[in-house]
Order: structure tokens, then sequence, then C-alpha cells
């Protein structure tokens, strides 16, 4: 720049002056947003005492398999015969037709204890998150069947695209320490 | 019998409250007798934080490689091979999923939201490249970003854009920055992350219409160099003014400008200018007062933009997912809507009253008032400074790499017969003879 002539010496001060001021900017932005970031970083759940199994789980997840599956607390499970999470609303036999089973993939399986009950369990590998299963147990059961954020599958996108579609605004971001909002632990 | 059973139960489920979201302990836990023992929902973790640190130490890594690359090196072919790494590394690896484009939505959300607690990993994406932008330029964009690596591969026939179209063209992406702001801002959503053309790709699985948008800039982008890069990406902008500013810039030729012109064509991005004609003395006068006319018209354009941007704030709030719920609870209530939508039923669950509901639309609303204002009056300004720009005469003595517009991809270097000399010393013998042959012939 020394053989431009001596006009542009303002300009180059210009340049400098916001060079200067620019670069004190950055550290102190870095500085500020420093003191407000947190490690460890933030991931997706569902708080299940504000999701209304609206299905929308299923169809809005980024993934073409949804990264929200079905969840069972046991210990709030009542071993129902009559699982209204499991049975369609008007079951012709309890068995495990499916043609009686309220699951569209069958992904609940239903397994005799001892008299009167039955075990349910998720097989994850067939559960789409549809929720069908977790309006049923709310609405006559225990309400021990809810819907969670896998996060063996959730690729934890920046903007969720199921939270966006979420109707209840029941997804919320929590410690990676912490990823789990199960119905049982509350 | 079972009919009757199930009967009893709808019925005892209406008494208690159907599908509540308050859990209801309508069975007792069973006593088993046999050795039954109950199990426990798994709970897969996520991603360690040690990922974390790793893909701050990669995104450093490959920005000091890529200043290495287009500063010292001086090679396309090598600068191609790092944009490979990193649209597999940042891409298909990490799913696009941090960047520094979508870490404008975080960083903003961040300063409005005190509740917001911002990752580590965002904010280092986010100031890094504009740490490195201020002292080398857009290197970011030019070997680290995935979004502009794959736009970069696919080039194949660019046609020129005209600078007036160009600048034009970009005043879509100051918009589209200030849109993203004011949403992020106002808790309605992050923008940038939710059209991001390529993470169809990125993550081989999406909705159509993402779908049909990534192939949409990708058919653009064979003819039209990098079309999101340069008239839609928000950070772009911000490592423009980097760019600006930045101690080095990009240079076409390793030592001196020969004026050869070869270089003119190379740029796809038309970011390489020629040398200014010497200044028409004559017209002196005329610029001058085209100058003071344009500045006074900035401050009509930014009274008129930050009315229109009032006006607008209305429409731009429906986008707040509870202004979109007060609104839908609103219409029920004036018995507009016959079926309750699942947002009207989840709201109805929680018990909060249509009253609490409007007054947080206001305040919301009144909020979107300011910002769209705000929104509306910088878009003014930016359009104003770009008209002041073009009037004011710059000098240029060589063909220079547009210090704003430059993305950094290193194609020009091989077009400089300086380059090619410095990279192939044997070049010069035989130009030597093939010109002696020709003097001869002649």
């Amino acid at each position: 720049m020394n053989n431009k002539p001596n006009q542009l010496s303002r300009r180059q001060l210009l340049r400098e002056g916001f060079w200067t001021v620019s670069i004190t900017a950055a550290g102190a932005a870095a500085a500020v947003l420093a003191a407000r970031s947190r490690r460890p970083s933030m991931v997706w759940q569902i708080d299940p005492f504000k999701c209304i199994g609206c299905g929308r789980c299923a169809t809005h997840c980024v993934l073409s398999e949804s990264a929200v599956k079905c969840v069972h607390a046991y210990s709030m499970c009542g071993y129902c015969d009559l699982c209204t999470g499991y049975f369609d609303p008007d079951p012709k036999a309890l068995d495990t037709g499916a043609e009686h089973q309220l699951c569209p993939t069958g992904a609940i399986r239903r397994r005799f204890v001892e008299e009167p009950y039955f075990e349910f369990t998720i097989d994850e590998s067939r559960c789409i998150g549809c929720g069908k299963c977790v309006v049923g147990c709310a609405a006559f059961g225990n309400g021990s069947l809810f819907l969670q954020v896998r996060h063996d599958r959730c690729l934890n996108c920046n903007e969720c695209a199921i939270a966006r579609a979420c109707p209840s605004q029941a997804f919320v971001r929590v410690p990676a320490d912490r990823p789990y909002l199960m119905k049982d632990q509350r | 019998m079972r009919r009757g059973i199930l009967t009893v139960w709808i019925l005892s489920g209406l008494l208690l409250g159907t599908a509540s979201a308050e859990t209801v302990r309508r069975f007792p836990p069973p006593q088993f007798e046999t050795d039954y023992v109950m199990p426990t929902a798994t709970e897969p973790p996520p991603r360690a934080a040690l990922w974390d640190t790793l893909d701050s130490a990669v995104l450093l890594g490959t920005l000091l490689l890529a200043v290495w690359l287009i500063f010292f090196k001086r090679r396309r072919s090598w600068i191609v091979a790092l944009m490979i790494f990193s649209v597999l590394y940042f891409g298909f690896w990490r799913k696009g999923c941090v960047c520094p484009i979508g870490a404008i939505g975080n960083v903003t959300v961040s300063l409005f939201d005190s509740g917001y607690a911002l990752p580590l990993v965002v904010l280092v994406f986010f100031l890094l490249p504009l740490g490195i932008g201020l002292f080398y330029g857009r290197v970011f964009c030019g070997a680290v970003c995935p979004l502009g690596a794959i736009q970069d591969l696919v080039v194949l026939r660019p046609q020129p854009v005209p600078e007036w179209l160009e600048t034009a063209l970009r005043l879509g992406a100051w918009l589209y920055l200030s849109l993203s702001v004011l949403f992020a801002a106002t808790g309605s959503g992050l923008l940038i992350c939710r059209y991001d053309p390529f993470i169809a790709f990125f993550r081989l699985s999406s909705n159509s219409s993402l779908l049909i948008l990534g192939i949409l800039f990708l058919g653009v982008g064979v003819f039209i160099g990098r079309p999101y890069c340069r008239f839609v990406c928000p950070y772009g902008l911000l490592l423009r003014q980097a760019g600006r500013l930045s101690r080095r810039h990009v240079t076409i030729t390793p030592d001196e400008c020969i004026h050869c012109r070869l270089c003119e064509e190379a740029c796809p991005f038309g970011a390489i200018h020629a040398p200014t004609a010497p200044w028409p003395e004559k017209t002196l006068a005329r610029d001058r007062r085209r100058l003071v006319f344009l500045f006074v018209l900035l401050l009509f354009l930014i009274a008129a933009g930050g009315w229109i941007g009032y006006r607008l704030h209305p429409l731009l709030a429906r986008a707040n997912p509870t202004v979109a719920l007060a609104d839908q609870v609103q219409s029920m209530e004036a018995g507009l809507r016959s079926e309750p939508t699942d947002e009207i039923r989840a709201f109805r669950t929680t018990g909060q009253s249509d009253e609490a509901l409007y007054a947080q639309r206001d305040e919301i609303l009144s909020s979107f008032a300011l910002g769209g204002t705000l929104v509306g009056m910088f878009m003014a300004l930016v359009a104003g400074v770009k008209l002041i720009a073009v009037s004011v005469r710059r000098v240029r003595v060589d063909y220079e790499a547009d210090r704003a517009g430059c993305l950094a991809c290193g194609r020009c270097f091989a077009y400089c017969p300086r380059q090619r000399l410095r990279d192939n010393p044997a070049e010069r013998t035989v130009s030597n003879t093939s010109l002696q042959k020709e003097a001869a012939n002649a």
C-alpha cells in the first residue's frame, strides 16, 4: 500500500479502525456469550405430562423412522388383562390377534405373567411413535405408556421438526447428562 | 361379559376425565406371587460431549488447513480435496448439524431469552469462522462449509450474473438474515435451520418439499455458481463484512499482475473485478449531487421501510406458535371453527384461561411490531447503502478478487500465468520456443 498516493491513507486509517473495533467486538461477544453458554449441551425430550399423543411424532421427524418411541414405565403399569393401550376399544377377543390390537405395527408384546397379570413390552424396532397406545392407556389405564425421544436415534437437530409441529409444545430441551423425562421418575 | 367390563371402564374413565395430561392411578400395582422381576425402561444415552469437542477441533483444523491451502499452497486441487472432506465430515457424518449458519439463530435466542443456555460447541462454530475471517477473509466459505462445498462441486456451466442483478438478489439474503433474527428473537423458531436446502442430502432422509428445494438449488447451481452462498446465506453476509476488513485477502496472482485478462472469465461467482478506467473529471459535480441526493433518499427509504415493516408485523407474527394458537382458540370461541384442532385440545388440558393466552399473544404482537419496524428500517438502510456504494467510484489498478464476494475457492489461481510459471518453471522454455517458432514463421 506504500506506493499508493497519500490520499488513501485516510481510508487505510478507517480500515484499521474498523478492524480493531470488530476484533474487539468479536472478543467481547465471545466473552459475553461464553458466560451464558454451557456444557454439557442440551438435547430434545418430550414432557410426557404435556404430550397429548396426537401422532405427529410419527410423521414429522426428519428421519424416515421417527426417533420418538413409546416407553413403558413398568412400575406404573397395572398389568391388566384388558389393557386399553394394547386392545382396540372394541376387541372381539382378548388375545394377541392383530385384529384386536390398537398398535398399527404390532410393536407391543403381550406376555402372561401370572393370574391375572399380563406384561406389555415395547418392541422399539417396530414402534413408529404414533402414540395410539399412549392415548388408550392414559384414557382408561394408569398412563404408564408414554412417548420419549430415543437418543440412540435422535440426530438432535438444531430446530427439531417435531417440536415445531407439536400441538401441545411438549418438546423441551433437557441437559444431555439427564436426557429422559421418565414418567415414573418424577 | 368382557364388553360389560369395558363399558364400566369407559364410564369410569369418563368420570375421571379422559386423556388428561395428569396421570391417574386407576389400577393398583400388582402383587406378584411368582418370582417375576419387573423390568425397567432402557435409556440409551445421547452422543457424548467428547464429540462436540472433536467437532470444534475438526473445524479449527480444517479452517487452518484452508488458510494454508488458499494463501500459501495455492492449489485448487488440494482445496477441492478439503471441500470433499468437509462435505463428508460436517455434511454426511455430522448430518449438517451444528453449522455456523444455523448458529445465528441460537446466538440470537441466547441474547433475547435469558432462560436459553447456548451450547459451547454452537458458540465455537459461530465465532471461529468469523474470527479467522477477520484475518484471512472467507476461507470458511472456500473449503470448510459443507453447504458451500456441495454447491461448489456441481458448478459445471457457470453463466455470468450481471452485477446489478447480483446486488439486487443479495437483498434477499439480507431479508432472510433479518427475518431469521426477528423470528429467533421472538421465540418463533429458527428459520435458517428449517429451510436448510441441503440437509435432505446430508441426512439421506427428508420430507419432499425440502428435497425439492435441495434439488432446485443444486440444479440451478450447475449454471449459476453457488446460488445459496451468494443470494441466500445469512452467515455469508457476516463473512462478507469480515472479508472487507480482513488483514489479508485472496490474491489471484502470486506476485505481480501482468493484466493478461485470463482470470477475468475464471471466476464463476463474478468476484473478479477489472482495473477501473481513469476518473472522468467532467462528471465530478454531477456525481457529488447524486451522492447528496442518495443520502437524502436514504432517510426517506428508512422511514418507508419502517412503515412497511410495521404494517406487515401481524402477518409475520402468525409464524409464532403462541400467536397461532391464540388465533385458533379465538376463532373456535367465535364459532368460526366447529372441530377443535389438536392445538386447541392440548391447550384445554393445560387449564390455562383464554384471557391469559390472549394477553400472551398481545405481548408477542407488540414485540413483533417493534421488530418488524426495525427489520423494515434495516432493510431500507441496506438498500440505501447499496445504492450509495454503487455511486462511489473505486480505484483499482490490477485485476482483483472482490474482498467481500470472493469465496476463496481457488479457481483463478490456475488461470494466472504467473502462478503457472511458479508451479511449473518448464513452461517458460516451452512458451519461449513456441514464440521463436512463430517469429520464424512470420
